[in-house]
């Protein structure tokens, strides 16, 4: 049942790919990739994977389609259709694509236990994590502990990111107050967005805090948090938002979250283990194990969370000033 | 049967990898095009996942009664891929808004100067 499952969920993903390669309007376009990261998002739970398709849900469909339906906001939103059609492109996909289906057939069959994959690393993740780390989410234990040294450097990305975006668009001017920006004059938005805004920065508190028990973490508690202010920032406007949580207090954010990060991980080189080793943490290891998660989770949920806002203001005081001028 | 369920996933993902590429190479509106990246970047998600599944497997959540777990590893890759992922295609976004403030315009076919194009 779940194989059949997959098998409708994969193909509305390959029908909602052909509707984006066919439609011109780019805001349809736009909401057609929201609908394409939910499907994702169910397939994966299909999958298993549940803290991947709580990720794609509140990344993939959430801050994605705001980002690019701000940059639709300042380059318009109709694609030009060509005069001539080149049957080039679609005649190199035609011809990779089979060469790669030809590929898949030396794949593994789906599923099967006995997949290479299966044999390397796993069993020790799975069997020896419990007691090692003592968290009963894997995916967290693998993430913030055998695999830390990876999340450290995919935080310096976001963290990267996000300083490429402001240098690309500039910091949103502060004083520069537009009377009209946001949606303050529907009274239903305003009031259904002051009700949900405490609510959703409760869950991504909780988010961010129930990541050794549940299919959640930093990633995901930075993005929902960040979503909050998105809605704050959206219904009541830029000026407003950047009076609660200024431009230059999140660059701070930021830096702190990578900050926590490696400043855990020289701890264990000051206590004499390695690098984002936390067992000397505590006299426990697996109490170490703990201090040293819940630290780090700390750090990406601030970094994402900052690094997110960040981007997301410089993208709306793009439009702010282009709809000043 | 038996075979089209072994496969399919990754024929799905070749097929939506082509899409995007497709996109990529063709499409002349540069927010298209970072569209058609990012449908390229989660048909190699869907391959990672569809590999760590375990049939009749969990969730990696220890669970009372429960012995078959998924692979947890490629959980984590793809899990910090996607926030990677989002980052960047805000740079690219950043740099497409750039662009139309520099020559007025997102249109490939539109670019006056030849040595322009992208």
């Amino acid at each position: 049942m779940p194989e059949l499952i997959g098998l409708v969920l994969f193909s509305m993903l390959g029908i909602t790919a052909i509707g984006v390669i066919v439609i011109k309007d780019l805001f349809a376009v736009v909401m057609l990739f929201g609908i394409y990261s939910f499907l994702s998002a169910l397939i994966f739970v299909n999958l298993d994977a549940v803290d991947v398709a709580f990720t794609e849900a509140s990344v993939g469909a959430g801050i994605s389609t705001v980002l690019m339906l701000g940059t639709l906001a300042l380059t318009g939103r109709k694609e030009k259709t060509h005069t001539h059609k080149s049957i080039l492109p679609l005649l190199v996909v035609v011809i990779t694509g089979a060469a790669l289906v030809y590929g898949t057939l030396d794949m593994p069959p789906f599923g099967d236990p006995n997949n290479p994959i299966h044999q390397h690393v796993a069993p020790r993740y799975i069997q020896d994590s419990p007691q090692e780390i003592g968290l009963p989410n894997m995916v967290t234990s693998v993430l913030a502990s055998y695999r830390a040294f990876d999340t450290l450097g995919e935080t310096v990305v976001v963290f990267a990111a996000a300083i490429g975006v402001l240098s690309l668009l500039g910091l949103p001017k502060r004083d520069r107050a537009a009377i009209n920006s946001g949606l303050k004059q529907h009274m239903v938005l305003r009031v259904v967005a002051k009700l949900i805004i405490p609510l959703t920065i409760l869950f991504a508190l909780y988010v961010q805090f129930h990541g050794d028990y549940g299919p959640v973490g930093g990633f995901q508690a930075g993005v929902i948090g960040a979503a909050a202010i998105i809605l704050y920032t959206l219904v009541f406007g830029l000026p407003n938002a950047t009076k609660v949580l200024q431009p230059t207090l999140l660059r701070g954010l930021a830096a702190l979250g990578v900050l926590i990060y490696c400043g855990t991980g020289v701890a264990g080189l000051l206590l004499g283990a390695n690098f984002l080793d936390y067992n000397p943490l505590a006299s426990d290891p697996v109490a170490g194990q703990h201090i040293g998660i819940i630290l780090i989770e700390l750090g990406v949920g601030l970094t994402v969370f900052a690094a997110m806002l960040s981007i997301f203001y410089a993208f709306a005081g793009q439009a702010e000033r282009t709809n000043i001028q | 049967m038996s075979f089209i369920v072994d496969y399919y996933n990754y024929w799905v993902a070749v097929f939506l990898m082509m899409a995007g590429f497709y996109l990529v190479i063709s499409a002349g509106n540069l927010v298209k095009k970072v569209v058609g990246l990012n449908i390229f970047q989660t048909s190699v998600f869907m391959m990672y996942i569809t590999m760590g599944k375990v049939s009749g497997g969990s969730a990696p959540i220890l669970a009372e009664g429960i012995t078959s777990y998924s692979n947890p590893l490629p959980h984590v890759l793809i899990l910090t891929a996607i926030v990677v992922g989002v980052a960047t295609t805000a740079v690219g976004l950043a740099l497409i808004v750039r662009i139309k403030r520099a020559y007025g315009t997102v249109e490939e076919s539109e670019f006056e100067d030849k040595e322009d194009l992208i």
